[in-house]
């Protein structure tokens, strides 16, 4: 690395200032990391070199604080033989991770977080959060071909958070609809903990042949250096920094922060960029500018091509005269790409986006040695080496410490509970049931366009949404489910991960799919915190284990901390989502009873837990105890089981248990579409067991299947020697109602299922109708 | 029959109605981009679902301008056959192929879902004998809610172009709330007097596959191309007289 040249003033004399400890801290960087700046380059940062700086070494760039965590994740898969699984690029080295799905065919997914831009402009904060993802799946030379988003909202009692949620699934809608991208999934919780700092994680999933891969790495030294897209305006300016600290009641001051959306450009860029992608040879290294646009985007290019980078800003497409370096460098506007193609194909690609009557502008070169050099009017205004702001930016292990109310929150028992009457028991499945965690999204999923593409084989309100993908003459079903419950993650994040990881796989299995790779989006607080800290170790180190006893590797992901409200941390929330494959059309499975007469089987067992349930949290307002208990060699081979049994045909529904537990999971296998019943009949609890908790109680490792009578046995018999829990629940009727008995605690009762799914139903609608409207 | 689709900057459901064509129907189908300013041999001209030009100004209201348009304006003047589906319909309605207009949904939100339609007896093609009674088809729009004055209402009724309404009542008299987007009298599709410019907010090309909500997309889809059939016909009579 060669010392750093001394930099000519300015062309604007605005930037032309001597840098103090006050603007260090205004840019976030600590004194420490200032001078850690100050002898690499081996004299003093201009302004705009601190700008870049500040945002290349935010958390939001650099996760200093989360990298060594980060390391636990198993990035490979290791059972070498596996017909399909093996990645073909890994998490971190580019955009997005490469998986093989077979036949020469190829998934790029990931998840990314909006939460702070959400938080004070919930519309184009979710837009763009939706539009960035898009982006660094097809910089990838994937096609998009589905997105899903997690999201997480306070009380749905308040007016704040209304407004909130309105305005994030409006974003949603309006960016993917646009884009034609059907949205085919997620999932939404509400708690008391998001308030004011909603969680908006968007993923996307695209398809790509494994030579249509592309890097972002800029090589071949003369190589010319394009912009793509649109114009350069002063939005989104320092994004990556506000993203990387605490919200505060001054954040309104920062929606300037906060990028504006354009999905009909990114349409326009997405068709234009595959296109070109398409052109052999044409395409050295392509990457998006997210955040830290310009910055990231050029010395990541240059840092991974191991090359240099020189980039004149008057060639720069730009919205507004007299932007100077510093803004240029910062902005974050939207829908734009940095692209490398091969010297003398110039016109090529200038065809190609004229044809789109998109800006292709050449606004560099590739150069030899190892920095990024900034001009504007032909003056350098930056001159550092880009390894330094990409590679060795500064890593931290922070101090960690277990929160003090774990002692109090696990030395809870059920035991404090009075036991439930038949009225109490009554009340809760419809009180659980219109929780709107667990109530009907379809408020949420009627507004986002689920079925263009005309690949969707199984939507929203599945246990994990499919999609049919044709190539070429052969079919893919690409699977896709998303989980976190962030209140185990509170009462025990290293429980809480594993569950995020295990529930996603069940549902994958319930929908007859094997994973393939999973992304995870860690949304946590402020990591300064010991306890925050604490948190986010032991999420990430229970999902590590959880990826490797399933050999299920890490493709990507995101990092968001900060997470924050004037009442402390948002819940940790480390959202996982898994993609898996269903190998014939014939095992996807769905979670709805479809034929009278059908018997269902639980497996799994009943629970003796309620720490951590619904059920605690909705009917007696306590969030406490432990989280529910994890087996990973036991769900491994429920997976297996019920993967076999679908493969065999035998399996006519499956439905994994999660939030509200066994009656819930239940009357959700019941609201589809043929009108049907159910009688259960709850046998063999012992003397101690609660009814509560065997109703209500979130044991993990649980399905419910519906299998043909005739296949009832057999089942039971195979689940048992495959060291299952298995036992017969009942069945399914054709009277539309749902029968309870529990002969050993003498509770017998029944709800019309047409109520139960009126309260299931009408929850959100109804929190969220507007005066004068009808639906 | 071969059936060429309308190429928009932002047109989203053109490769799936490309795809309903040649895979579902067995039809050739190709595509044309909306610079072009002819679209040669099509028997049918498609003009597909998506946000052409980001809907910007209003749905359809900067694609009516695209060169392409003038070429479609030409076939439709000569009883060319065309069909616009979901933006294609907004499109065809800006340019005054069709009368009416489509504004913004009742409840202010955007709408996907299948919904059931009453199909109408609009003249040889689209009809209850060729189509059946009801359609079950996916709706996916922010701006699906038909409008017309009451004039114009009434020639529609007359004339017998209204191709479909989404149901108000069930199949036993039990009202029904299927309008989506409150267009005016349930209307769904419509066709123009003449019988040779179709359009509809419903996908049909959303319907037509085993993993789709219904197959009921296929009888619309082949209503289209029996009315470009019956055109191409004339056509060739007219040649040889």
């Amino acid at each position: 690395m060669t010392v750093s040249q001394k930099l000519p003033p300015n062309p604007d004399p605005v930037l032309n200032v001597t840098i103090t400890p006050q603007l260090v801290e205004k840019h976030g960087l600590l004194p420490e990391e200032y001078d850690k700046i100050v002898s690499a380059l081996g004299r003093e940062p201009s302004l705009t070199e601190l700008g870049i700086f500040s945002v290349m070494w935010s958390e939001h760039c650099s996760y200093k604080n989360s990298r060594p965590l980060l390391k636990q994740f198993p990035t490979e898969k290791a059972d070498a033989d596996a017909p399909f699984g093996r990645v073909l690029v890994r998490a971190g080295e580019e955009n997005a991770g490469v998986i093989d799905i077979g036949d020469g065919w190829a998934i790029s997914f990931k998840i990314e977080s909006h939460n702070h831009p959400s938080a004070v402009e919930p519309f184009e904060g979710a837009a763009t959060g939706v539009g960035g993802i898009i982006r660094d799946i097809f910089t990838m030379g994937a096609r998009p071909v589905l997105l899903t988003n997690s999201l997480r909202f306070g009380n749905l009692d308040s007016d704040t958070v209304k407004r909130i949620f309105r305005g994030v699934v409006a974003g949603i809608a309006h960016y993917g609809n646009c884009m034609g991208i059907p949205t085919v999934g997620g999932d939404v919780y509400f708690d008391a903990s998001y308030e004011g700092n909603p969680l908006v994680n968007a993923l996307c999933l695209g398809i790509l042949r494994h030579d249509q891969i592309k890097r972002g790495a800029a090589s071949g030294v003369g190589n010319p250096v394009y912009y793509v897209g649109a114009s350069t305006g002063r939005d989104g300016l320092g994004g990556a920094s506000f993203a990387s600290r605490e919200l505060t009641e001054e954040s309104q001051a920062d929606r300037p922060a906060v990028q504006k959306g354009d999905p009909f450009m990114e349409k326009l860029l997405m068709e234009a960029c595959l296109e070109m992608m398409a052109v052999p040879d044409l395409v050295v290294g392509i990457q998006d500018m997210g955040a830290a646009g310009l910055t990231c985007s050029s010395c990541e290019t240059a840092a991974r091509g191991d090359a240099g980078i020189e980039i004149e800003l008057d060639r720069v497409p730009q919205r507004e005269p007299g932007m100077n370096s510093y803004e240029i460098m910062l902005s974050e506007s939207q829908e734009r790409m940095l692209v490398i193609v091969r010297k003398g194909r110039e016109d090529e690609i200038e065809r190609i986006f004229a044809k789109w009557d998109l800006h292709a502008e050449q606004v560099g070169v590739v150069t030899e040695g190892d920095r990024m050099v900034v001009k504007q009017h032909g003056i350098p205004v930056a001159d550092i080496p880009a390894k330094l702001l990409t590679d060795e930016g500064p890593v931290y292990h922070r101090e960690s410490r277990e929160p003090a109310y774990f002692k109090e929150t696990r030395s809870w028992s059920p035991d404090s509970l009075p036991q439930p009457g038949k009225d109490d028991l009554d009340r809760a499945l419809l009180r659980l049931l219109a929780h709107p965690t667990i109530a009907s999204k379809r408020w949420v999923y009627q507004q986002y366009d689920h079925m263009v593409m005309a690949g969707t084989v199984l939507g929203p309100g599945s246990d994990a949404a499919v999609v049919r993908l044709r190539l070429n003459g052969t079919d893919k079903y690409i699977a896709i489910a998303n989980d976190c419950n962030g209140r185990y993650c509170y009462l025990n994040p290293h429980r809480g991960g594993q569950i995020a990881m295990v529930e996603c796989l069940r549902n994958l299995a319930c929908s007859g799919a094997e994973p393939l790779s999973m992304t995870d989006n860690l949304n946590f607080g402020n990591p300064y915190k010991p306890e925050v800290f604490h948190m986010m170790e032991e999420a990430v180190r229970g999902l590590a284990e959880a990826c490797r006893a399933f050999d299920v590797p890490v493709s990507g992901g995101n990092v968001s901390l900060y997470n924050e409200n004037l009442n402390g941390a948002v819940d940790p929330t480390p959202v996982v989502s898994v993609a898996g494959l269903v190998r014939e059309a014939a095992h996807v499975t769905q979670q709805f009873c479809r034929r009278p007469g059908d018997r269902l089987i639980l497996l799994g067992g009943y629970p003796d837990e309620l720490g951590g349930s619904a059920y605690l949290a909705t009917c007696h307002g306590l969030k406490t105890g432990d989280a529910p208990r994890v087996d990973l060699d036991g769900e491994k081979r429920l997976h297996g089981f019920i993967l076999a049994r679908i493969r065999d045909g035998q399996v006519n529904a499956a439905h994994d248990l999660s939030e509200g537990g066994l009656l819930v999971a239940a009357a959700e296998m019941l609201y589809g579409e043929a009108g049907l019943g159910a009688e259960l009949t709850l046998d063999g609890l012992a003397e101690g067991d609660r009814i509560d908790a065997a109703l209500f109680g979130e044991s993990q490792g649980r399905v419910i299947l519906a299998v043909s009578a005739a296949a009832e046995t057999g089942i039971l018999e195979g689940a048992r020697a495959a060291g299952l829990e298995a036992c017969g629940l009942g069945s399914v009727t054709s009277e539309t109602v749902l029968k309870v008995d529990c002969p050993e605690k003498g509770f017998s009762h029944q709800w019309p299922v047409a109520r139960l799914k009126q309260a299931w139903d009408s929850a959100i609608p109804e929190a969220m109708r507007l005066p004068g409207l009808s639906d | 029959m071969k059936a060429t689709v309308v190429q928009f900057p932002g047109s989203n459901c053109d490769r799936d109605a490309l795809l309903a064509f040649t895979d579902a129907l067995d039809v050739p189908a190709r595509m044309v981009w909306h610079k072009e300013v002819a679209f040669g041999d099509a028997d049918l001209v498609v003009l597909p679902g998506g946000f052409s030009y980001g809907d910007y100004l209003r749905c359809g209201a900067i694609a009516r301008f695209s060169p392409i348009m003038r070429a479609v304006a030409e076939f439709a003047e000569n009883g060319g056959v065309v069909l616009g589906i979901c933006n294609g319909f907004q499109v065809l309605c800006e340019a005054g192929l069709l009368p009416g207009a489509l504004i913004r949904n009742e409840c202010l939100e955007f709408r996907c879902r299948t919904v059931e339609l009453r199909v109408e007896d609009a003249g040889p093609f689209f009809n209850r004998k060729a189509l059946g009674e009801s359609l079950s088809i996916p709706v996916a729009h922010g701006e699906g809610n038909y409008r017309i004055d009451p004039a114009g209402l009434e020639e529609l009724r007359r004339d017998a172009q209204v191709l479909f309404r989404y149901r108000s009542r069930g199949s036993g008299g039990e009202p029904l709330r299927e309008n989506p987007n409150g267009s005016i009298d349930d209307i769904a599709g419509i066709r123009n007097r003449r019988g040779n410019v179709f359009g509809m907010m419903p996908h049909p090309e959303r319907a037509v596959a085993g993993h789709h909500p219904s197959r009921d997309g296929l009888p619309v889809l082949r209503a289209a191309l029996a009315a470009a059939e019956a055109f191409s016909g004339r056509v060739r009579a007219g040649s040889t007289s």
